[in-house]
């Protein structure tokens, strides 16, 4: 107890020393603590949007498709494997149709994906009610996302001719009518793609019954038996998107590493300067009894109560600032279509316990390493060579 | 070259008879023979060429020129020879496999899949378009649907049928003059009986005992206010000797 409360004394003495160096720290704490809540949120979000809109529980592919590769589109498509046809049937999953067509909105000529999908389905949150009702015309009802609304400079009503070659090589066109706009929030369902009823897509492509891909619904596990298809995980078409983020960490952790080491630097070079002009306080204390270890314990206990002073400080300025951050997110500069990224327009850092408590026990257990290792030297000091001020 | 002239003659012989006994609808030759004719004018055991593609933007239009070498309808090598840029690009087609070559980059690129229904260097032609050249007697059947004045000088009618499904466009009308037996007008439809393309021929010249076209207008109709492209052809020799090696990856290259 007597230890602690020199050591607090002895801390706040310092005055302006100990302040900035506690400053620098809290510094640390909070940016550290925003920079992973930032990472956090933008891999939940990321995840959380591709698997409501996109990918569900997980995706069987025809052998042949390969989403990043539009080469593969034209032959990648045939009949579903029984168990996957089953799963369709129980409504555990939903078949999706690709095929490369052209549209011309407003007469321009625009490359598009044309994809048809089960009208009111419920294995992905993508607006497919309105493909359902009933028309009395032979135009296509089709919906898209915001931004593909924004490139074709297309509205809610707008019609616009489709063009495509079905699966005998052989062109076709059909007047297609704009039904829903929605901001899905995921560029990977939205840019430079229709979405039409499948079975309109099926007809119109000559590909009776058959599809690309097939979602399963989030509830629903993969079946281990998929015939010719491929199965992807979730894990696996998440992947990409962790491998970037966690690349991006890389930066990120280097920037943690600068500001640990400025606060552990200020700290350090703090408790040099105490113990080089404290030698006759060392010298006096060791005289009246105190032994080494427990020296070198006060100067150690001082050095890490700035991880503590620091921590409060944090909690104190840094908090609100975080509070306010996770709760009304931030704007971001940039679509996340321009970069690849599925990314909200504003973002919401994550902030977990163990990153908090992980974060505090880093810095408090840096900052005391630092505060011991100049106190060690008190270890090797005379009592008589350290009251003359002498010795270090 | 023979076969071409006797069916022209055939033809001749048929309209002549026909117009002797002054019946009008005797006077309305096969849609067969009409095919025949029209294949005979634009086909050839080989033709090189020399022509001049103008493609109109909305605010410019730039030329670019190309000499051709064909053989039947399977094969064709292509260089372009202006403008700058596109100058010493090169594209083969052997069979349903096109192939190009751009010399900025060095490298043989295949188009296939979707690529093939892209523009041609910014054209209302495709490379799909590009490909479809074979004759029309073996690929569409026709019906004769009367006559009209286009231009001012008399067509046929000519509606043709695919024979075949897997054929890009299964349903075209053209308008054949009477006296070139060309298609100085052809509409391009889908399967749904949409108007896709427009073909036009603006001019024609006699080479080599017969007619073909010197400047045809394309146009794609899906397109708000297409001015199409213009392709004219300045200069073309029919049944010269092209050797093999024309046709391989390797002249690419060359």
């Amino acid at each position: 107890m007597l230890t602690l409360k020199l050591a607090l004394r002895n801390l706040i003495g310092a005055g302006t020393r100990t302040w900035l160096n506690v400053l620098v720290t809290s510094l640390s704490f909070v940016l550290i603590i925003f920079m992973s809540g930032m990472y956090r949120g933008l891999i939940e979000y990321a995840m959380r949007i591709m698997i409501a809109t996109e990918i569900g529980g997980g995706e069987y592919w025809h052998p042949l498709y390969d989403p990043e590769d539009p080469l593969s589109i034209d032959d990648a498509h045939g009949l579903l494997p029984p168990g996957i046809a089953a799963q369709v049937a129980q409504g555990r999953a939903m078949p999706v149709l690709v095929i490369q067509g052209s549209m011309y909105p407003n007469g321009r000529m625009m490359p598009t994906l044309i994809k048809g999908i089960p009208p009111g389905q419920q294995v992905v949150d993508l607006p497919t009610g309105d493909l359902a009702l009933p028309r009395t015309d032979r135009v296509v009802p089709v919906f898209i996302g915001t931004g593909m609304a924004q490139s074709t400079r297309l509205q809610l009503g707008d019609r616009f001719t489709l063009r495509w070659m079905d699966a005998e090589g052989t062109y076709d066109a059909v007047e297609a009518e704009v039904v829903t706009i929605v901001d899905m929030e995921n560029f990977k369902v939205d840019r430079g793609q229709v979405w039409i009823p499948l079975a309109r897509l099926q007809q119109m492509a000559a590909m009776a019954d058959e599809a690309t891909y097939a979602v399963v619904s989030r509830e629903t596990d993969l079946l281990l038996d998929t015939g010719s298809w491929l199965a992807r995980s979730v894990k696996h078409l998440l992947q990409d998107i962790v491998q970037m983020v966690q690349a991006d960490q890389a930066y990120a952790k280097s920037m943690y590493g600068m500001l640990i080491g400025l606060a552990a630097l200020g700290i350090f070079n703090s408790q040099v300067l105490s113990i080089f002009r404290r030698q006759k306080e060392i010298g006096t204390l060791m005289a009246l009894g105190m032994t080494r270890s427990r020296l070198v314990g006060l100067f150690t206990l001082e050095g890490g109560l700035h991880s503590l002073l620091a921590l409060i400080l944090a909690a104190v300025y840094g908090g609100p600032l975080l509070y306010l951050a996770a709760s009304r997110g931030i704007p971001l500069p940039y679509e996340g279509a321009d970069i690849g990224f599925v990314m909200a327009k504003r973002l919401f850092p994550v902030y977990s316990v163990g990153l908090l408590v992980g974060t505090t026990a880093l810095v408090a257990g840096i900052v005391t390493l630092v505060s011991y290792l100049p106190a060690r030297k008190i270890a090797q000091l005379k009592p008589t060579e350290a009251l003359r001020g002498r010795v270090i | 070259m023979r076969r071409r002239h006797i069916i022209l003659a055939v033809l001749a012989v048929t309209v002549t008879v026909s117009r002797a006994w002054g019946g009008q609808l005797e006077d309305t030759p096969t849609a067969e023979e009409l095919i025949k004719a029209m294949d005979a004018n634009l086909t050839a055991k080989t033709q090189i060429l020399t022509s001049r593609m103008v493609v109109h933007g909305r605010r410019s239009s730039r030329t670019i020129v190309s000499k051709s070498w064909i053989v039947g309808t399977d094969k064709a090598f292509t260089e372009y020879l202006a403008p700058p840029r596109e100058a010493g690009t090169k594209m083969l087609k052997v069979g349903n496999q096109l192939r190009t070559y751009s010399p900025q980059t060095d490298r043989i690129i295949q188009i296939s899949g979707h690529m093939l229904r892209q523009s041609l260097m910014g054209s209302d032609l495709s490379y799909q378009d590009m490909m479809e050249d074979q004759e029309f007697l073996s690929a569409y059947e026709g019906v004769v649907e009367g006559s009209e004045l286009l231009n001012g000088r008399d067509s046929w009618i000519l509606i043709l049928t695919a024979r075949e499904t897997g054929l890009a466009y299964p349903l075209r009308k053209a308008w054949v003059d009477k006296e070139w037996l060309l298609p100085m007008r052809e509409e391009l439809y889908a399967k749904s009986g949409k108007l896709l393309k427009s073909v036009q021929v603006r001019d024609v010249m006699e080479v080599e005992g017969r007619w073909y076209p010197k400047v045809w207008v394309f146009k794609d109709e899906l397109k708000r206010n297409s001015r199409g492209t213009e392709w004219i052809v300045d200069e073309i020799t029919f049944d010269v000797p092209i050797p093999d090696s024309r046709f391989t990856k390797a002249a690419l290259r060359k």
